[in-house]
């Protein structure tokens, strides 16, 4: 389980996230959605430890990683797997190295490191072929996946999405989202993906709307969908008018 | 008027005083992390190979021209006062002490350094750093500590190429253009040049070679922004890491001096 408590960032003089409350449950499939520029990989990436929050509380598995040295945080967020949005492959290292990267710093034999990247390659429904290949070689769908096999080398008990189906054709969009299910469904894995993909909704188990910096609203993924919630009415129905400002009119007002 | 003004020049202090901070906050989290993790060797010899080998061919044509252009400049002067059996020893004591090395540090600085902080530069705007960082890998082991260690060590053998072969450079214009006696040349070396000059601009080059690779590495690590933050990033090394040699190349030699 994930606390998220009254976690705030500023920028500058700009607050990216203003007190965002939220909890993430174990084993579920959470979405936390809202339009791009709203703050979401900034809360993502305070999850997960990349960007300190200037003031608030990270509790995961009762433990307030705002509050750990960086040694004690290390350890913590070992838990935690985090997919980037351009999967942020290393470009000097091939599929079979990226993938296997954190055992081979480790120290682990390659031979060894073969047979476990082999089995997450399969986990991720890509053929042996492509171990060899470089990220430039490889299209967008391709490099989520790698960037993916390359999270579950490390077991993690919750997964970050950061926008996973940005860029890719609603086909292969559908085919990662499948992915990302069947991964949460076999590994019992937790799942916090950020989005603004409505076809995502299908597969989430709970819904987070951010707007302003704060959480507006947040529930059961059927019931968001059929919410009347201002917010989340205008969102998912892409409506141009209502309490979600336009975008200029929003970075005017933010900025 | 005034108070805008002195809030403009507080505001610059504030700056460059975060910089400055930033900057040696940098190069201790690398001493720290040199101190307590086990160097990645595969990864030294690579940037060994990266910044010293493929620098080797530059270094020399700088140190032989260098060499040449010297000796036939010296020759000028010399050749007035009668003094032309002093060249070997004044080209070989200026490329031993100040050019082998500065010249080095400066080539290996527009190939090498810009070259570190274009690519970390680029790793950092495409979330590589930050997915290292998420695969708990310390990024000063796998990143920085191969690209400082590596060039510090090889400054100081590229520099001594660059002596020798301007010491050659000087000693062809010498015998075969200017006509000059070869043993006048190479014995004056022999007679005037000493082991400490050697030590000095050996010194001088491992501290260049610091200095650039430190350079590099912060600014292109603490790039922001997109393929224009890199371009900056690149270029600032490049202006910050030359300016940087050619200061502490005059402590440097104040300082061997006493040693």
């Amino acid at each position: 389980m994930i606390k998220v408590i009254d976690l705030k960032k500023k920028f500058d003089h700009t607050w990216v996230t203003n007190g965002v409350t939220i909890d993430i449950p174990d084993g579920k499939m959470t979405l936390i959605i809202g339009r791009s520029g709203e703050g979401k990989s900034v809360l993502l990436k305070q999850l997960v430890g990349l960007i300190k929050p200037t003031s608030g509380h990270i509790i995961v598995d009762g433990v307030d990683i705002t509050k750990l040295t960086e040694k004690e945080l290390s350890v913590e967020l070992k838990k935690f797997g985090y997919v980037f949005q351009f999967a942020a492959l290393l470009d000097s290292l091939n599929v079979f190295e990226n993938i296997g990267i954190t055992l081979l710093e480790s120290g682990m034999p390659r031979k060894e490191v073969l047979a476990i990247v082999t089995e997450k390659l399969k986990l991720v429904h890509l053929s042996e072929d492509t171990l060899h290949k470089y990220p430039s070689e490889l299209s967008g769908g391709m490099r989520k996946r790698v960037g993916l096999a390359r999270t579950l080398v490390t077991n993690p008990k919750i997964i970050f999405y950061d926008e996973p189906s940005t860029g890719l054709d609603p086909i292969t969009a559908c085919a990662i989202h499948e992915l990302m299910f069947n991964m949460q469904k076999e590994l019992g894995i937790t799942s916090v993906v950020i989005t603004h993909d409505v076809e995502l909704f299908k597969y989430a188990d709970y819904i987070a709307l951010l707007y302003d910096g704060k959480i507006q609203c947040v529930g059961e993924a059927k019931d968001i969908w059929e919410s009347d919630n201002p917010y989340v009415y205008q969102f998912i129905r892409g409506l141009p008018n209502g309490p979600i400002t336009t975008e200029q009119q929003h970075f005017k007002d933010k900025f | 008027m005034l108070i805008r003004v002195i809030d403009a020049i507080g505001s610059y202090s504030l700056y460059l005083c975060n910089q400055l901070g930033a900057f040696t906050l940098f190069f201790i989290s690398f001493l720290r992390t040199l101190c307590t993790t086990k160097p990645k060797i595969k990864k030294l010899f690579e940037q060994m190979s990266r910044i010293g080998v493929d620098s080797f061919t530059i270094t020399v044509l700088t140190g032989t021209f260098t060499g040449m252009v010297f000796a036939l400049q010296s020759y000028i002067g010399f050749q007035r006062v009668g003094g032309e059996q002093f060249i070997g020893a004044v080209v070989a004591l200026g490329m031993v002490r100040e050019l082998g090395p500065v010249l080095t540090g400066l080539m290996v600085t527009g190939r090498a350094c810009s070259a570190i902080a274009a690519e970390l530069g680029t790793m950092r705007i495409t979330e590589q750093i930050d997915a290292l960082c998420t695969l708990r890998i310390d990024t000063f082991q796998y990143l920085v500590i191969p690209r400082i260690v590596a060039s510090t060590l090889m400054l100081p053998a590229l520099a001594a190429f660059a002596m020798i072969f301007g010491i050659v450079g000087g000693y062809v214009v010498c015998v075969y253009v200017l006509q000059l006696s070869p043993e006048d040349y190479s014995s004056s070396i022999r007679t005037y040049v000493e082991w400490y000059d050697i030590r000095g601009g050996l010194i001088k080059a491992c501290v260049f070679g610091l200095i650039l690779s430190w350079v590099g590495s912060y600014k292109g690590y603490n790039t922001r922004g997109g393929a224009r933050g890199v371009g900056i990033s690149t270029t600032q090394s490049v202006v910050l890491s030359s300016i940087m040699i050619l200061v502490s190349n005059y402590f440097l030699t104040k300082m061997l001096e006493q040693l």
